[in-house]
């Protein structure tokens, strides 16, 4: 019997599109409704940041970071910071590495909030979305409260913080912890047992880890798939070996899993923060750092564990007060380049699932 | 034949003008039209406020569910907000695609808009209060509403855009495959009342709240729920709001309208679920039929009541995938539904019922 | 001039001009439009004549399956712009054409006629149906006779080949086993013209 054929079709879904969460592109070239392949097209949202860098003192730089990944701020901040003091060998005070990292947690738990809300809203729950931002909002205030800023922090500064957190943050932060701990019984119920969620995440998009791991993916994309890697725990940075927690691993790699550990690190990373709160010792914020400094000639690579996966800066110095060369490297961009790969052969709806679990934000993506 | 347009028919507000208009001396033809267009106006009219209710009603429960006030600026918590908004939308420009197809453009919406609206000759909103009791009712709504999707699919197409299309072409397979469960599951009720007439139907249930009957009848809970699933897919709202799925198909078939046009399928709409939660007051929760208050109260307090339900199964659940809506319908409610009557069958067949 | 008059001749004209459209667009979308506009002034004129159940019926499976499916399938072929006229028939043919076309307008003129009269398809047993108005002509009560106890096996033998021809799609439609493909559209509303029947 002779094959019927469909013919296939090609459907743009960006750069303006409600679900890809930015200014993406990605040609779908369709048989009906199921995608035969994908082809993303990114650079819509290129600011030249490693440029900009390379024509700023280092201190300079810091701002510039926050519009590297600007869900997690704080996570460029850290990684620039670590980057320069590691090049100039700067030792950061430990009242600084334990408020860099309550900030740099908090700061992941918003994340995986939006996460949370953003992904239900693409799956077509439009409610969690308000759920997620609400609780959000009491980690975005803890922010604005420190260093004045909701969304691009500049707070942490090579050597240590910009300043110390006023005396009212360590019970406002205990409260929204409380909160979010309490809420989070309510975000579960509301989808993890949902039949329609269930069919419409479970066994979709499967990453296999071997996948991952050719096309660079990290982070809770690639932990969802079975890998056990999370770099604060092995490549340890600031003081992540001080505290009890361990990294989520989930071994399916379906859109569920990757949902579902993003619930479980937000539940760790509460554990961290409290910890960090009751730790904290008295002491200096911030190295004795020249604005100016001229860190000697060489190179580093500096990573961090952050909520999209592994967040790296690469600094190469020629000796002089601004650096020779910067490079990002950011998770989304390693999740974008593996999407063609094992988004296929899925429906529309299921590849806005994908594009929501892996949590891609576009400026990372383009720098 | 056939015209029942005698004035004790009529409500009483009617049988009034028509009387006036006798005395006046005009000629039948000319009299009936006169007071039909009185009548589809007065349902128009009526029809279209309920609709700007239920906008402004929709957006306050989704804004409290999700722990927000929703329009409070215009007037008391915002009452005459959506008047405003079709105000604003009547004056916006109607943006035309240049590459459409113009007749079948322009049309789209005023066929979805008519067809919304043509179901509610038969809907009796109290007792007497019905345009016209035809002894099809029930079948007369089947066969009004499936003027939608012949809409969507017009608009899809109309409008030379590929998700519009998918959109159109979704809708078209998702109506088509709920109607089936649907009207299976209204067939058990009208099975068991012998007549198709909605006055009919509501009589039957005449008597108490035992005699409505999702409690009369021991399969009524199943037709009713099987009713509601499939009613929530035949109005296009979440779960089953794939034709317009936002996140995958930007805004599905009326992605290209603007202006009026686009204010035409909004509010068709929700005279749509509008429209299904009338058939399920009718169908299983006894009409007009309760105590104290004035009949038509009680069926649009009824209504609301389902069209609230439609509303939090909006506002909580996720959006089910394509292929999974058709299988749900093919593989699990329509084998349901014929159960069910079966069942229903047998039971009158019996005779066992009470 | 009554008002059922005005509202006869309003849908007859409709549905003489939907059909005339019909074959005369070169767009089939545009066609198949037009043939629902015809149907539903015809369902008009079932009501008129007191068949509320034939109108509603006619509506729902023509209009709101049938010809959906026609849509359907129409844009999924993507059918735009307008067809080709083609090479002109030859002179043959089209003789025979005009033949057939003046034989049949001579046929429908015959059964209108005789339809008038009453005895063509009347016998004993059996009142002419195009003829004969009864109380509740083409109520669900007659049609459910008709179907349920009078055809019976014919009413079954057509739901068979439907089922047939369902069954067959289905094959000609389906794909390799591994390939688990959407639920094939097409398909399932053709079970949706049956079970409307």
């Amino acid at each position: 019997m002779p094959e019927l054929r469909t013919e296939e079709f090609q459907i743009n879904m960006g750069p303006h599109h409600p679900s890809t969460h930015g200014v993406c592109r990605l040609i779908l070239t369709m048989d009906g409704e199921k995608i035969v392949k994908i082809e993303p097209v990114i650079g819509y949202l290129h600011r030249a940041l490693e440029k900009i860098c390379e024509n700023r003192t280092y201190a300079q730089c810091i701002p510039v970071t926050d519009r590297f990944e600007y869900v997690t701020a704080m996570s460029c901040n850290q990684v620039f910071s670590m980057a320069a003091e590691r090049l100039a060998g700067i030792e950061v005070p430990e009242r600084a590495e334990y408020l860099r990292v309550i900030m740099l947690e908090l700061n992941r738990i918003a994340s995986h909030l939006i996460f949370y809300g953003v992904t239900a809203m693409d799956l077509g729950a439009l409610t969690p979305f308000l759920y997620g931002l609400r609780e959000r909002e009491a980690i975005i205030d803890l922010f604005e409260m420190t260093c004045g800023q909701r969304l691009t922090y500049n707070y942490i500064r090579v050597g240590g913080v910009a300043r110390d957190i006023p005396k009212e943050f360590i019970p406002k932060c205990h409260e929204a912890l409380d909160t979010i701990t309490e809420k989070m019984s309510d975000y579960e119920g509301l989808l993890n047992e949902n039949p329609i969620w269930l069919v419409r995440t479970k066994g979709v998009g499967v990453m296999p880890a071997k996948l991952g791991i050719d096309y660079g993916v990290s982070g809770p994309v690639l932990r969802a798939s079975g890998v056990d890697y999370d770099i604060r725990r092995d490549d340890p940075y600031s003081i992540y070996d001080k505290f009890d927690w361990k990294p989520s691993v989930r071994q399916n790699g379906d859109c569920f899993d990757r949902y579902l550990i993003r619930l479980d690190e937000i539940k760790q990373s509460i554990k961290i923060v409290k910890q960090a709160l009751d730790g904290l010792p008295e002491g200096d914020i911030k190295a004795k750092v020249s604005p100016n400094f001229k860190p000697p000639a060489g190179e580093v690579y500096a990573r961090v564990e952050n909520s999209r996966g592994e967040l790296g800066i690469y600094i190469q110095s020629d000796g002089g007060k601004k650096p020779l060369r910067v490079k990002m490297r950011g998770g989304s961009y390693c999740q974008l380049q593996a999407l063609p790969y094992f988004g296929t052969d899925c429906f529309i709806a299921d590849l806005v699932a994908i594009f929501a679990t892996l949590d891609i934000i576009l400026p990372e993506v383009d720098r | 034949m056939i015209w029942p347009i005698a004035s004790a028919e009529l409500l009483p507000l009617f049988s009034y003008l028509y009387e006036l208009l006798e005395s006046t001396g005009l000629p039948q033809p000319w009299l009936a039209v006169v007071v039909y267009t009185f009548l589809a106006a007065l349902v128009f009219g009526v029809l279209s406020l309920l609709a700007l209710f239920l906008v402004w009603w929709e957006r306050k429960i989704a804004a409290h569910i999700q722990q927000r006030f929703g329009p409070m600026r215009h007037g008391w918590h915002g009452w005459y907000q959506t008047i405003m908004d079709a105000v604003k939308l009547l004056q916006k420009e109607d943006i035309r695609v240049a590459t459409r197809d113009k007749t079948v453009f322009f049309w789209a919406p005023v066929v979805c808009f008519v067809a919304a609206f043509l179901a509610y000759v038969t809907i009796p909103f109290g007792e007497g209060l019905i345009v016209a009791d035809l002894n099809i009712g029930i079948l007369y709504i089947m066969a009004v509403t499936t003027f939608t999707v012949i809409s969507l699919l017009m608009a899809g197409w109309g409008s030379n855009n590929k998700y519009a299309l998918l959109g159109g072409m979704r809708s078209a397979a998702q109506v088509v495959s709920y109607e089936v469960p649907m009207v299976a599951s209204i067939l058990v009720v009208v099975l068991f009342v012998g007549s198709l007439s909605m006055v009919d139907i509501v009589q039957a249930q005449a008597g108490g709240i035992w005699n409505w009957y999702i409690f009369r009848l021991p399969y009524g809970p199943i037709a009713f729920c099987t009713y509601i699933i499939a009613a929530t897919a035949e109005a296009n709202r979440t779960p089953f709001d794939i034709p317009e799925a936002e996140q995958e198909l930007v805004a599905g078939f009326n992605v290209e309208y603007s202006g009026m046009k686009f204010a035409m399928f909004f509010l068709a709409e929700f005279v749509n679920a509008f429209t299904v939660s009338a058939i399920a007051v009718i169908l299983f929760f006894g009409g007009w039929h309760g105590a104290l208050l004035p009949s038509w109260m009680w069926f649009l307090g009824k209504t609301f009541g389902i069209v609230l339900l439609l509303m939090l199964f909006r506002w909580t659940y996720p959006r089910l995938r394509v292929d999974q809506l058709m299988e749900f319908s093919w593989k699990f409610l329509v084998p349901v539904t014929f159960a069910n009557i079966i069942i229903a069958a047998w039971f009158k067949y019996a005779g066992w019922y009470w | 001039m009554t008002l059922d008059l005005v509202i006869f001749l309003i849908s007859s004209v409709v549905a003489v001009f939907g059909a005339t459209m019909m074959i005369t667009q070169r767009n089939p979308i545009a066609s198949v439009l037009f043939m629902i506009l015809s149907l539903l002034a015809q369902a008009v004129l079932y009501i008129q004549l007191g068949a509320l159940f034939m109108g509603a019926v006619l509506v729902i499976v023509y209009a709101g399956a049938i010809l959906v499916l026609f849509l359907f399938v129409i844009m999924l072929l993507n059918l735009r712009g307008r067809e080709s006229l083609g090479q002109p028939s030859p002179p043959i043919s089209l003789t025979v054409k005009y033949a057939l076309a003046v034989l049949f307008v001579l046929e429908l003129i015959m059964v209108v006629k005789s339809s008038f009269s009453s005895d063509v398809f009347a016998d004993a047993g059996n009142p002419g149906v195009m003829v004969m108005q009864t109380d509740n002509f083409g109520a669900v009560n007659d049609v459910a006779v008709l179907l349920f106890q009078r055809y019976l096996y014919p009413f079954e033998l057509t739901s068979i080949l439907l089922l047939v021809a369902i069954v067959g799609a289905v094959i000609l439609a389906q794909r390799s086993r591994d390939d688990d493909g959407p639920v094939d559209a097409a398909s399932s509303g053709e079970s949706e013209g049956k079970a409307a029947e």
